[in-house]
């Protein structure tokens, strides 16, 4: 047989054995041999994982580990190079309809400091039919609602962050590192709010430094990819590997 | 395979409550309400477009003299070529704003295309930008003693104009986002493309000051405007993507 064209880093368990007997209608997310080249360097390099409706996944690794590639990759924000994500059975391929089967807490909060919490909440409970007031109440921000976001602390802001991952209602959460500045009240809540998410079908991948309140949820080990090791020209679609500022 | 493979659609079949329903509508106009809402609250930002109009449009009568016959030939180019630099001061910040504080992911995720999303956003700039300028064109252009009857001609080509200057800069500004001196490329993108819009705007006033036909200007002027409503939502749209990738 053909020698592989690339050699894997992560370790031979989170590769390919989650879903080798998985059958392609199974319900849930299914991620197959997922490869990322950045500027000519292997990001991620054949990533597989399965989870069924109501499992959760546990990202760690060492900074520069492809953690935040591999969420913003599911999310729709980043194309792979190679690689298959399906969701129920079904290739997921249009970005546009992505971004709705997924809520994306990305590294920055993306509050407005002008507006009020509540106001920052608006577009995505006006977009998806929700009230935020639940939302707020459920990580105990209802006292911090008409607060402009500048005032908010960092962990506060988190939570708020949070409130609108809830509101969108989707089936797939992507959390960066989401108990970042939270305090061990605030942990205690987003583990409430992870356990409803989880008892309602959902899905949660989550990438992180410390523990997180996720109980059985599965592990996957990202290795810092090797940079001595390059890709020239990528795989099928270079420009997509190319960082925008780099196109000037 | 499934009916789900050949559609390429994710809808979630599990029959439970997590069923994420956009309503598309709804999202545009919080969005756009979310954009004014903070052009209100950071007003200065929105004035000081407004008051670079005034103030650079006040500096020609300074330079070029008091004559009235100068200043009424050459006031529709000052005019416009004043709107054109005013509308390009709030561009770096329309998508660069939401670049930086991560809220470009969820506009991009809210299940709208992104060429919408650039759209409604280039519609808020010409909400705070391009109808301010608008109103600001009247005294500007009585000060530069243009007269009452031509009056309505530059407003006409200035409401064409404008929302060609808003499409072409929110181009600009989504393909330039991401780019180190970002705002340095900014103004060399724009100026050229914008040259028709200015060239057709100033010619229809002076055509009316001569008191010959500027139907044909205007004319071109919508025709300009047609085409970038169709484009430059598009390719606004796909650099967005790119920043965010």
């Amino acid at each position: 047989m053909f020698p592989p064209l690339y050699t894997n880093s992560a370790e031979p368990a989170t590769r390919g054995e989650f879903t080798r007997n998985v059958i392609d209608d199974a319900q849930g997310l299914i991620v197959r041999d997922l490869i990322v080249i950045r500027n000519d360097r292997l990001v991620l390099d054949g990533v597989s994982f399965a989870l069924a409706p109501g499992a959760a996944l546990m990202l760690t690794g060492p900074n520069g580990a492809g953690k935040s590639t591999l969420l913003r990759v599911l999310a729709g924000l980043r194309r792979a190079d190679s690689g298959t994500i399906l969701w129920n059975g079904a290739p997921v391929t249009d970005p546009v309809a992505q971004g709705t089967l997924v809520a994306y807490l990305g590294h920055r909060d993306a509050l407005k400091p002008g507006l009020t919490l509540r106001e920052n909440l608006t577009l995505a409970s006006e977009a998806f039919g929700q009230s935020p007031d639940a939302a707020i109440a459920a990580l105990g921000l209802a006292e911090l609602a008409d607060l402009p976001a500048r005032m908010l602390s960092a962990g506060q802001s988190r939570r708020a962050a949070l409130a609108r991952t809830i509101l969108r209602q989707s089936p797939l959460w992507l959390l960066d590192e989401p108990s970042l500045g939270l305090d061990t009240a605030s942990i205690a809540r987003l583990g409430d709010v992870l356990a409803a998410h989880r008892a309602q079908g959902g899905i949660v991948i989550a990438t992180t430094h410390v523990d997180l309140p996720l109980p059985g949820c599965e592990t996957l080990a990202l290795r810092a990819p090797d940079f001595t090791k390059t890709v020239p020209g990528g795989l099928a679609a270079p420009d997509a590997a190319r960082a925008p500022e780099d196109w000037f | 395979m499934n009916a789900h493979t050949r559609t390429g659609a994710p809808l979630p079949q599990q029959g439970q409550a997590l069923r994420p329903a956009v309503r598309f509508g709804a999202a545009l106009s919080a969005l756009l309400a979310r954009d004014l809402r903070l052009a209100w609250r950071h007003g200065a930002d929105t004035l000081a477009a407004l008051l670079f109009f005034i103030l650079a449009g006040s500096l020609f009568p300074l330079a070029l003299g008091p004559s009235p016959d100068l200043l009424r030939k050459m006031a529709p180019g000052i005019v416009w070529v004043c709107a054109l630099l005013a509308s390009l001061l709030p561009l770096d910040r329309l998508f660069g704003a939401e670049l930086e504080d991560g809220a470009l992911d969820q506009l991009l995720l809210l299940g709208l295309p992104p060429s919408v999303v650039a759209m409604t956003k280039i519609a808020s700039h010409w909400l705070t930008t391009g109808l301010p300028l608008l109103v600001a064109a009247t005294p500007l252009a009585l000060m530069l003693d243009m007269r009452g009857a031509d009056l309505p001609v530059l407003l006409v080509g200035l409401a064409l104009g404008t929302p060609c200057l808003s499409l072409l800069g929110g181009l600009a500004s989504a393909i330039v986002l991401g780019a180190r001196r970002g705002g340095v490329l900014l103004p060399l993108l724009v100026l050229p493309l914008a040259t028709p819009v200015l060239i057709f705007g100033a010619l229809a006033v002076d055509q009316a000051r001569l008191g010959l036909t500027y139907g044909a200007d205007l004319d071109l002027l919508g025709a300009f405007l047609a085409a970038c409503l169709t484009l430059c939502p598009l390719a606004a749209g796909a650099g967005l993507r790119a920043a965010v990738a």
